[in-house]
């Protein structure tokens, strides 16, 4: 499944200034490994043991995945996954 | 206190003082950091805070700028008033009321957005912008009108009609979303990458958060230097509610006050309340609602920011965060307004029946100082009022006024 991945500035600086990248995977979890294969650097930044960090949102096709199943959310192919800090807002 | 850098709240890394908020090492929040001074002359200290303006920029020197700020509308420094009618009515011994309504643009958003549009122009911004659940947009509009910068301001579309006419009018770029305030939110992120503007709650989140902490050094200010014994205050981001302990807890630091951080008590509305369920339920992170629904619109926060540590602080200072129905919010609203004068909007509803919840619940000692934190006026959000009361129309005659109206026993 090819998978558009949007990364955000903040994160630009460990994928050579890419501000999208395609990859495969069947599950979010599966896109960030494969994003994290060609971007090694990217893989400390936002996860902590395996888990996302608490302050990292990803959204597919627009929705947070926790409202979804997380790591474990399904994408197919076309299906666009967003990289966003959490922290952000007041009101 | 010196302005020092941008520091991580997570993992400590600093960064210069720009427009930035987020770390790019593990994606924590960014915070201003200060020098901690030595020996400070706390008498020295007073009296020169004490000649400064009425305003918030008599605390400049807690503020991160690096020049003496200038602006137009007069922020802050708005009444606390003692509101004893309010504590018998609850059973409670000391409450006071910090007035918020009374900022240029009737809500504290003015405190955050004065201190982001100040360090906005000292960065160089041409452009100012935000993501608003009303009071912030209106905010935004009026201080960039009057520092004569061009604004855009982003609100969900379904906003209360009164705070959409009341930020358009200062003609502001004003761009309503179908969609959330999350969602709102989530495009501002997304935009604040793509355009050189300084969106005030995004990118110069870290300076707008500092505003929040005028609240308590006016609050200690106006009790006599001294603290309260508890705060209760409204949480949407969980922004207002933590940099109020920060205010205080930097002024113990230096001796200004002294005593220990408050209770803090926080409030949400029952239709979004992501950090109530969190605490109640032993949470340390908050799990989004998707679809707020509840008459405090300015509270409906599905995914708030800074709730970890709104968590955090009122598990450290033995307060609580509660959550209270819209029925409750119409009856806080309505006891305000009886017993004090004041008309909040829907937040200082939720903040006032959670003080309510509390004083029944029997967790307020009867010889506690509680200050509750009122952040908008009830202007901005009318209809809660319809229904509520009963209007006596009669024909212009004292026949009529005497059949219809019942008359006061005293009289």
């Amino acid at each position: 499944m090819a998978v558009l991945v949007k990364i955000p500035t903040q994160l630009r600086a460990v994928t050579d200034g890419e501000a999208e990248a395609e990859v495969d995977g069947g599950t979010v979890g599966e896109v960030l490994d494969s994003l994290f294969d060609r971007f090694g650097d990217l893989r400390e930044r936002i996860c902590d043991d395996g888990d996302l960090r608490r302050f990292v949102n990803v959204y597919v096709g627009g929705e947070d995945i926790r409202f979804l199943s997380g790591l474990e959310t399904e994408v197919s192919d076309g299906d666009e996954v967003t990289i966003l800090p959490a922290v952000a807002g007041g009101r | 206190m010196a302005v020092d850098a941008l520091k991580c709240k997570e993992c400590s890394t600093e960064y210069p003082l720009d427009a930035r908020y987020v770390c790019e090492r593990c994606f924590g929040p960014l915070e201003v950091a200060y020098t901690r001074e030595q020996d400070v002359d706390v008498d020295g200290l007073r009296r020169r805070i004490q000649a400064g303006p009425h305003t918030i920029w008599r605390y400049a020197d807690f503020l991160p700028l690096s020049s003496p700020p200038r602006s137009a509308l007069p922020t802050g420094f708005t009444p606390l008033a003692r509101a004893d009618r309010l504590a018998e009515r609850l059973g409670l011994g000391e409450v006071w009321v910090k007035n918020d309504t009374a900022n240029p643009t009737h809500s504290f958003k003015d405190r955050v957005v004065s201190v982001a549009l100040a360090r906005a122009q000292e960065l160089g911004f041409e452009v100012v912008a935000c993501a608003s659940t009303g009071n912030l947009a209106g905010a935004v509009a009026a201080h960039s009108a009057a520092a004569g910068l061009e604004s855009y301001v982003f609100i969900p579309a379904d906003l209360e009609e009164q705070k959409i006419l009341g930020t358009g009018v200062y003609g502001t770029n004003l761009v309503a979303v179908r969609g959330s305030y999350d969602e709102v939110n989530r495009l501002c992120t997304e935009l604040a990458g793509e355009h050189d503007w300084a969106f005030v709650n995004v990118n110069l989140r870290p300076y707008y958060a500092e505003g929040s902490k005028t609240i308590a050094f006016e609050t200690a200010e106006q009790l006599g230097w001294e603290l309260p014994d508890r705060v209760v205050c409204p949480v949407a981001s969980g922004s207002l509610f933590t940099k109020i302990a920060r205010g205080f807890e930097e002024w113990i630091d230096l001796g200004l006050l002294n005593g220990s951080v408050p209770t803090f008590n926080g409030a949400q509305a029952a239709g979004c309340s992501p950090v109530a369920s969190a605490f109640a339920e032993g949470h340390e992170i908050c799990r989004p609602v998707r679809n707020p629904d509840t008459i405090a619109k300015s509270l409906a926060i599905g995914n708030p920011a800074d709730g970890p540590y709104a968590l955090e602080l009122a598990r450290r200072t033995g307060g609580g965060i509660d959550a209270v129905t819209d029925d409750d919010i119409r009856d806080g609203v309505r006891l305000l307004a009886e017993t004090t004068g004041i008309f909040t909007e829907t937040a200082g509803g939720v903040t006032t029946a959670v003080l309510a919840k509390l004083a029944e619940r029997g967790d307020i000692g009867a010889d506690e100082r509680v200050v509750i934190v009122i952040t908008g006026d009830g202007l901005k959000t009318l209809d809660v009022a319809r229904g509520t009361f009963e209007t006596h129309e009669i024909e212009p005659s004292l026949e009529a006024f005497e059949a219809a109206v019942p008359t006061a026993v005293s009289a």
